[in-house]
């Protein structure tokens, strides 16, 4: 392995790390040579990576932050934990929300500790794919890791996203451009099909871009799927979905006679209108074309770990995002124990915040109760949610000061290879002794205390 | 590590000839010894029946296709919640329980260890987090290769000796126990036309290779690296008519050496292929029978909820032809398919009731309990739940006449069942849920009760409803902790992972390195694992000698 490791020079303060992982976004490329320098600490080059991964490794430096402050003043790491304990267990109903940048190693302790303080645990799943995990529940999945993407596919369909500008390398180090076992000329072999609201600079890669008319998604899913199993449809598909019945039955007849399809959908589909739906109809269409030829149908995941936090939430719960422990044990009820409908409910009375900024981008009613409650905030860098937390934590970077395992967006897990240490510790560290206090405080409390009211 | 001390309990332990005496059982450090000394907690199993922990040798506990059928059935886990108590984390169960009470729910039906079976290499580092996390157990899991992309190429240009290396560095790369075969050769007629392979002698598209053939070339390679458990296969043809053919095939081609049947009941199918099934139990077991090199798991159904999820995709596609309901298909590159389906066994339906009847028959046709293992392949045929049930079913046969009585009669009627009137032995059901599997597995600490063994001990209370007493052990011991004690879960416990660490010649990785540039989407330096991601575990030594290591934590 001797081209794969760690190099150091001889002066000892530039770093070459090969074969590290960018997680900044779903497609968690493992395939990153950084060069790091030492003495600055600071990445200073990120070969292979896309523009947002070269920001992403260039942006995170160490800054020069307490590591904890309580209240805006700078504490202890042990004090900040204590008092994160403190709120923990003695809020009614606590919620821990985020973790979908983070490692499940972390992931796995804040779970715990919900369960422990019979709170609520949620990911930013809830905001953006969680209506595919509803679809999912409901109808089923036919899907791939993104290898046989490359080596299979001769057809591509994109829905709902714009990857050129999202997710970058998601045409070139795996759906499009890349050459593959039965894809020898790669780009050449596979036809590519965007469909969206608009012409994104995704639209060039693609050899067909399909234009529908805002909001009516579903309905042009729903319309393919009954071309697909020979129904009858209406003559207004072309005024109602702005697509032609040409270049639906010109895509049809692709879709049933491709070698490999898949189908990659964003949150063009999950978060507008029809939500669970349009991601029902496009898992719903995936499944029956496999009469015809390999078929599947992929969500383009946003943040870098948000597939293991689906996993983790999952396998420690039994269900994906949304859960609540109120009861002593896991209940699902999205719309119900989803983040945003608790705060804005203002049922939360403590929230436990991790690797994301709900403070800037929740809606207005959610962010009043954030502002009310105590909050616990970890994370790399100062953001709104960090400011009005009554304890914040500064963290190390996952990937780039810490190792750990990340999901990539097709359940592929992946590990990590630091580049440089961070004087900060890592969210699992702080995880892992805020769980340890909030057991001790178990032990202590008095037995008549043991179990807490529920919270509504 | 306190000391423990079992008095006046009925010992069984088959593999050291104990077979139902009182005898004092002694454990110190987390094994059990000689003799331990007068301040040792004593437990009196008075009335009370002394066994090894169970040793589930085939089930689907941990890892992607677990997790997605986990979270595909939300309406399954809200009805049976597991409450987190101050030891215990708070779960879900159902026919897939969420992975703290999966070892919970092992644990307190006195069962100590358990082995994933099929899980795709890429995966491998997401079932060992889902193993961590599933406490009490020791826990191992089988590597599928049987459909890898770099494998059949070696074996297309006959380079056996990288074949073998190959293998070796699989399984030392991702931690695993042994080799896993699911439906070899279909892999590849699924990805490319969603086909599946109908005969064992077809050829296998452009790899010029039969199922045969790879099967043949497994349990060969296998063999000469010594591994504890030869490979363990998921034959062709599961579930079709006709199938037992393709079985017999199968194990013939072991030519002598050891090989393990996965599920055999679903396996054992006589009829014409695209009509009603029969029984073809005593083709088999008559050659298991006959056959000391081959050991096999039932995979017994039991009626009530299940779900199959199995790397044998056209399989679930074929099911899903039935209902068209939930599916889920996952195809993974150079390596593997899966395929989930929800589904219930139902008494009345011709097909459940004699898959129920042929692998009762199975069970009971069997002349040697050390080499016919005790499973539902949990979820597929049922949940490991019902394993009191079925121990029931095998010796009590008045409770087996009437759960006859309630079945499709024309389905049981084209079978043998009704005329056996065997029941097993205290001995028989002792060997079939854990000295079996223990032997078979190549484990010599676990399944029995000798000096040196694991201190994994289960103590049921004689009771003659045989579902009742095997339900809910009074004790149970894992590593020398009483974790259920007198009836109540009172302390949680680690257990460690079970792998094997075979050599191979590190001039394999020049062949893998560029395969995985080509065709992989990770690169080949992030897919091995190393030993500091493990959470405690055991390796276990190769039959040619090589050492294992003293457990780590």
């Amino acid at each position: 392995m001797s081209d794969t490791e760690t190099r150091q020079d001889n002066e000892g303060d530039i770093k070459i790390v090969k074969n590290a992982t960018c997680t900044f976004c779903g497609c968690v490329c493992d395939d990153m040579d950084l060069t790091v320098d030492l003495k600055q600490k600071r990445i200073t080059k990120a070969k292979n990576a896309c523009v947002l991964g070269r920001a992403w490794f260039a942006e995170h430096t160490i800054e020069d932050r307490p590591a904890a402050l309580i209240d805006g003043r700078e504490a202890s790491v042990e004090e900040a934990v204590e008092e994160a304990a403190r709120i923990l267990m003695e809020a009614r109903f606590p919620i821990t929300y985020g973790l979908s940048d983070s490692t499940c190693e972390a992931q796995r302790v804040a779970v715990a500790i919900s369960d422990l303080v019979k709170g609520g645990v949620d990911t930013t799943t809830s905001v953006c794919h969680g209506p595919s995990g509803i679809a999912f529940q409901g109808v089923g999945e036919t899907t791939s890791t993104l290898g046989e993407v490359k080596n299979r596919a001769d057809l591509v369909i994109y829905w709902g996203g714009n990857p050129a500008e999202s997710h970058p390398r998601h045409f070139t180090r795996y759906a499009v451009t890349p050459k593959g076992m039965y894809i020898p000329n790669g780009k050449k072999d596979r036809t590519v099909v965007l469909v969206d609201v608009r012409k994104t600079p995704s639209a060039p890669v693609s050899d067909i871009f399909i234009q529908v008319k805002p909001g009516r998604d579903f309905e042009l899913l729903w319309t393919i799927r009954a071309l697909v199993n020979g129904k009858k449809i209406t003559a207004d598909v072309e005024e109602l979905t702005g697509v032609s019945r040409e270049t639906l039955d010109d895509l049809v007849t692709r879709m049933k006679n491709c070698s490999y399809g898949v189908l990659f959908f964003g949150m063009g589909l999950t978060m507008t209108r029809g939500r669970h739906f349009n991601s029902g109809a496009v898992l719903a269409l995936a499944a029956d074309l496999n009469q015809f030829a390999p078929f599947v149908a992929k969500p383009v995941r946003g943040h870098g770990n948000v597939t293991g936090a689906d996993n983790v939430v999952s396998w420690q719960t039994g269900y994906p995002f949304g859960v609540n422990f109120n009861r002593g044990f896991p209940r699902f009820n999205p719309g119900e124990f989803t983040t945003v409908d608790v705060l804005a409910r203002g049922e939360a009375d403590a929230a436990l915040v991790i690797a994301t900024d709900p403070a800037s981008n929740f809606p207005k009613k959610a962010i009043e109760t954030l502002r009310r409650i105590p909050v616990i905030s970890l994370d790399t860098k100062q953001t709104e949610t960090s400011r009005l937390a009554r304890v914040a934590f500064t963290v190390a970077t996952y990937g780039i000061n810490t190792g750990g395992t990340v999901y990539r967006m097709d359940d592929v897990p992946i590990t990590l290879r630091p580049a440089f240490e961070s004087p900060y510790p890592t969210d699992e560290e702080i995880l892992s002794a805020i769980r340890d206090k909030v057991l001790a405080l178990r032990r202590q409390r008095p037995a008549a205390a043991a179990e807490k009211p529920a919270a509504p | 590590m306190p000391e423990l001390r079992i008095i006046n309990g009925r010992v069984y332990d088959p593999a050291n000839d104990v077979d139902g005496e009182v005898a004092t059982i002694s454990i110190r450090d987390g094994r059990i010894v000689e003799s331990v000394s007068d301040s040792a907690r004593t437990i009196d199993a008075h009335g009370m029946v002394v066994m090894a922990g169970g040793v589930d040798i085939h089930c689907h506990i941990a890892g992607p296709k677990v997790n997605l059928a986990r979270k595909l059935q939300p309406e399954d886990h809200r009805l049976d919640v597991q409450p987190g108590t101050d030891v215990m984390r708070s779960g879900t169960g159902g026919v897939v329980p969420s992975t703290f009470t999966t070892g919970y729910r092992y644990a307190t039906m006195g069962y100590t260890t358990a082995m994933e079976a099929a899980v795709p290499p890429i995966f491998a580092r997401h079932v060992l987090e889902e193993l961590a996390d599933t406490p009490v157990i020791d826990k191992g899991f089988y590597v599928l290769l049987g459909n890898n992309v770099f494998l059949y190429q070696l074996l297309k240009e006959g380079r056996k000796k990288d074949f073998r290396d190959a293998i070796a560095w699989w399984l030392n790369a991702v931690k695993g126990y042994t080799v896993k075969l699911v439906n070899p050769g279909s892999d590849e007629l699924w990805k490319r036309r969603r086909e599946n392979i109908s005969d064992i002698n077809q050829k296998v598209d452009h790899f010029d290779l039969t199922p045969l053939q790879v099967i043949r070339s497994f349990i060969e390679a296998v063999d000469e690296l010594g591994f504890p458990h030869p490979p363990h296969i998921h034959c062709n043809n599961l579930g079709h008519s006709g199938n037992f053919d393709t079985t017999l095939q199968t194990m013939k081609a072991a030519e002598g050496r050891r090989v393990h049947i996965a599920h055999i009941q679903f396996h054992s199918y006589g009829g014409e292929a695209g009509t009603n099934p029969k029984s073809a139990a005593h083709q088999i077991i008559d050659y298991i029978n006959a056959n000391p090199n081959v050991t096999a798991d039932v995979g017994q159904v039991m009626f009530g909820k299940a779900i199959t999820m199995t790397a044998d995709a056209p399989l679930a596609w074929m099911l899903r032809g039935f209902k068209k309901g939930k599916w889920v298909n996952a195809d993974t590159e150079c390596e593997s398919g899966c395929g989930i389906i929800p589904f219930a066994y139902q008494e009345h339906v011709f097909t459940h009731a004699l898959q129920w009847a042929i692998g009762l028959e199975l069970f009971l046709l069997s002349e040697d309990p050390w080499r016919l293992v005790l499973s539902t392949d949990h979820p597929n045929g049922g949940s490991f739940l019902q394993y009191p049930r079925l121990i029931k079913l095998l010796m009590d046969s008045g409770f087996r006449r009437e759960e006859i009585k309630r079945l499709n009669q024309k389905a049981v009627a084209t079978t043998s069942l009704a005329s056996i009137e065997r029941e097993y032995t205290m001995r028989e059901i002792a060997i079939i849920t854990r000295a079996g599997p223990a032997r078979a597995l190549g484990l010599a600490n676990k399944g029995h009760l000798g000096v040196g063994a694991d201190a994994d001990v289960t103590i049921y209370t004689e009771d003659a409803d045989r579902e009742k007493m095997f339900n809910s052990p009074r004790y149970v011991i894992k590593d020398g902790t009483v974790v259920v004690d007198n009836h109540e879960f009172k302390v949680s416990h680690d257990g460690r992972l079970l792998h094997i660490a075979p050599g191979y010649d590190d001039a394999i990785e020049d062949a893998l390195r560029p395969f995985f540039d080509d065709y992989y989407t990770i690169r080949f330096d992030n897919y091995a694992i190393q030993d500091d991601f493990l959470h405690a575990h055991e390796v276990i030594p190769t039959r040619n000698g090589q050492a294992g290591e003293d457990k780590k934590d």
